[in-house]
């Protein structure tokens, strides 16, 4: 049997493949597509301990999860369709007009 | 050790089995369709291909010169696509489709030796789940289809066909929440044990009788999901050309085109193990005919295994030959027509027959 | 035989997020999104849940990276000849993921041992991680979180169709 530690390892591994893509990337919707990566990696870490507790509550939070990251997508893409309407640009670095 | 060999063998030949059977009728089911619509619009259809004048009644045209003809042309492909997609979508489109057959059970048990093999290639107890993932995955060919051509009016197809195939999914979805109430298992080869008894003694107690809205809406939201007429606008023949894969040629037009087949003979096969007993023959348990006046028809467990894939595939057939008589009578629906049945007719009803069974069922409690 | 499986269905899964990160195309992003998303659902599957895994495949990879595609298809998004990072910022960051990936591994490796619970070793449950168990808990403890997800669920068609729409004239 894989120890649970491997599975919580992996999950950090993506955690840290979604921060840097969130940080590094300028275009908009692959920020979004890091968020995504590392609420999933959260994902994995909890059903990796919902089995070794063997408690359903685990499979629960990460069903809650998954609506607020879908809920989440919509109006964020929402926003970025918007955004993109009126500066036809997405890329992090031209939309500087709230920056000091 | 030797049983795990065993296992294994078995589980392949069932898919093998299954894949070609499936992949050989899609192939005929071409061939259906261009007689049955040229009998529907009282014309001869296509009867030029033969072998020294034997045409076989369309052997000849499906076996060889159909499948020859897309594999044999050239494969086109537009200046400025993405290569990597351009090829990627005819196999995503085609993926899911046939996936998705391995939960579909076309018998009961075959006893070898003391060996019991379930007919059904995938035995998951989420089998209903699994069908609704892969009709998920299935937009996927779409979208891409229609992105990877470089040409706007097949993006269009490809915006509009997955559109409606997201819609779609919601009301099958609902469907099926009917129908898992109803059995209380999400297993198909348990529902189709479970539609074996009968009403007033010679009734089967299939499916359709639970649940004759839930029919309706599946076989609506199935044939919207594989983009048949009357919900073809994404394909439109007589506006988009072939819509999301116009630009496609050869082999991979050929996995689009099958596709459509294949989903025909899904939403067939998922509509009879649903609705219709599955494989079940009137009558017939385990070991032999029981018939309601006391008589017996005891029969070994390979004339039943055979009796009950017979039974599966006629009614199979029978749904197959439905949708292309469907196909050849109604007329297109306009886009917004299109989703306001899904959206404004199919859902509430979903909606409704899904509360209407759950008070049933707490009235007088399962099945 | 487990691990086997693990490290290989593992290593696909970190390239392929590697792959959502470093490729300059959105729609290529997407898919390498796609992909990491499958073969997590198998990782659900290996750990006995099977409806969570079923509603990765359905919600996650079948509706929410569909509209992710949409949204790229509308605004026709190619590559962004525009986009660089500064080099200070790219080093610095792989630095500190680095550093914390590490440092998660040692805790890992340090309190291992000290997880509560049976562990992996003992068998799951009949029916643990089925559609009954999960669905019985969301009915009956987590009750109040369900409806208020639904609520949630509300705000956000609403707030995406008020955001996303035209004004006309």
């Amino acid at each position: 049997m894989v120890p649970t530690t491997y599975y919580v390892g992996l999950s950090a591994i993506l955690f840290a493949i979604g921060v840097i893509g969130v940080l590094v990337r300028r275009n908009a919707i692959v920020m979004f597509l890091s968020i995504e990566l590392m609420l999933n990696a959260a994902n994995l870490a909890f059903v990796a301990f919902a089995r070794q507790q063997q408690s359903v509550d685990g499979q629960v939070i990460v069903f809650f999860v998954m609506t607020v990251a879908a809920a989440e997508a919509a109006v964020g893409l929402a926003i970025i369709i918007a955004v993109f309407r009126h500066r036809q640009t997405i890329n992090a670095d031209e939309l500087r007009l709230l920056r000091w | 050790m030797d049983s795990l060999w065993f296992e294994l063998a078995v589980s392949t030949i069932k898919a093998l089995v299954v894949l070609l059977m499936v992949l050989q009728l899609a192939g005929m089911l071409g061939w259906v369709e261009r007689k049955g619509s040229a009998l529907i619009q009282d014309r001869i259809g296509a009867n030029r291909a033969s072998i020294f004048g034997f045409a076989g009644a369309g052997l000849i045209n499906t076996m060889m010169a159909d499948p020859l003809k897309f594999l044999t042309k050239e494969d086109l492909i537009p200046e400025g696509v993405d290569h990597l997609l351009h090829t990627l979508a005819p196999a995503v489109h085609l993926f899911p489709a046939l996936v998705t057959f391995a939960v579909i059970p076309f018998g009961d048990v075959l006893v070898i030796g003391d060996h019991t093999i379930n007919l059904q290639v995938a035995p998951l107890n989420v089998g209903i789940l699994f069908i609704l993932a892969m009709v998920s995955l299935g937009v996927y060919g779409v979208v891409l289809g229609g992105w990877a051509s470089n040409n706007r009016w097949s993006l269009l197809g490809g915006i509009r066909g997955s559109a409606q195939m997201i819609s779609y999914e919601l009301a099958m979805g609902l469907a099926l929440v009917a129908m898992i109430m109803t059995y209380g298992t999400l297993d198909l080869q348990a529902m189709v044990r479970g539609q074996g008894g009968h009403f007033l003694g010679f009734i089967p107690a299939w499916g359709i009788w639970y649940q004759p809205l839930a029919f309706i809406i599946f076989l609506c939201a199935g044939i919207a999901e594989s983009k048949r007429v009357p919900f073809d606008l994404p394909e439109s023949e007589s506006e988009l050309v072939s819509g999301f894969f116009t630009e496609y040629s050869g082999t991979k037009h050929l996995m689009f085109f099958m596709t459509d087949f294949v989903e025909v003979i899904l939403v067939a096969g998922l509509v009879t193990t649903l609705f219709f007993g599955g494989w079940q023959v009137p009558f017939l348990a385990r070991d032999g005919f029981h018939f309601p006046g006391g008589a017996e028809l005891l029969l070994p467990n390979v004339v039943v295994a055979v009796l009950q894939i017979v039974s599966f595939s006629v009614k199979v057939l029978f749904f197959c030959w439905l949708q292309i008589m469907i196909r050849w009578t109604l007329p297109r629906f306009r886009y917004d027509q299109l989703m306001r049945l899904g959206w404004i007719g199919l859902l509430p009803l979903g909606f409704l027959n899904a509360i209407v069974t759950a008070v049933v069922i707490l009235a007088w409690g399962q099945h | 035989m487990g691990f086997v499986l693990f490290f290989l269905l593992g290593g696909l899964m970190v390239a392929s997020a590697l792959g959502v990160v470093l490729t300059s195309h959105p729609v290529r992003s997407t898919l390498c999104l796609v992909v990491t998303l499958f073969l997590l659902a198998v990782f659900f599957i290996f750990l006995d849940a099977d409806f969570v895994a079923a509603l990765q495949v359905v919600v996650y990879a079948g509706a929410i990276m569909v509209v992710f595609l949409f949204v790229i298809m509308l605004l026709n998004l190619q590559v962004d000849p525009h986009e660089r990072t500064p080099p200070s910022w790219r080093f610095f960051t792989l630095g500190g993921a680095s550093v914390f990936v590490l440092a998660v591994l040692y805790l890992l490796r340090a309190a291992g041992t000290l997880l509560p619970g049976p562990g992996m070793q003992s068998a799951a449950p009949a029916g643990f991680g089925s559609i009954e168990a999960v669905g019985l808990r969301l009915y009956t403890q987590y009750l109040l979180q369900f409806e208020i997800t639904g609520l949630l669920m509300l705000a956000g068609v609403i707030g995406a169709v008020v955001l996303a729409k035209r004004r006309v004239g």
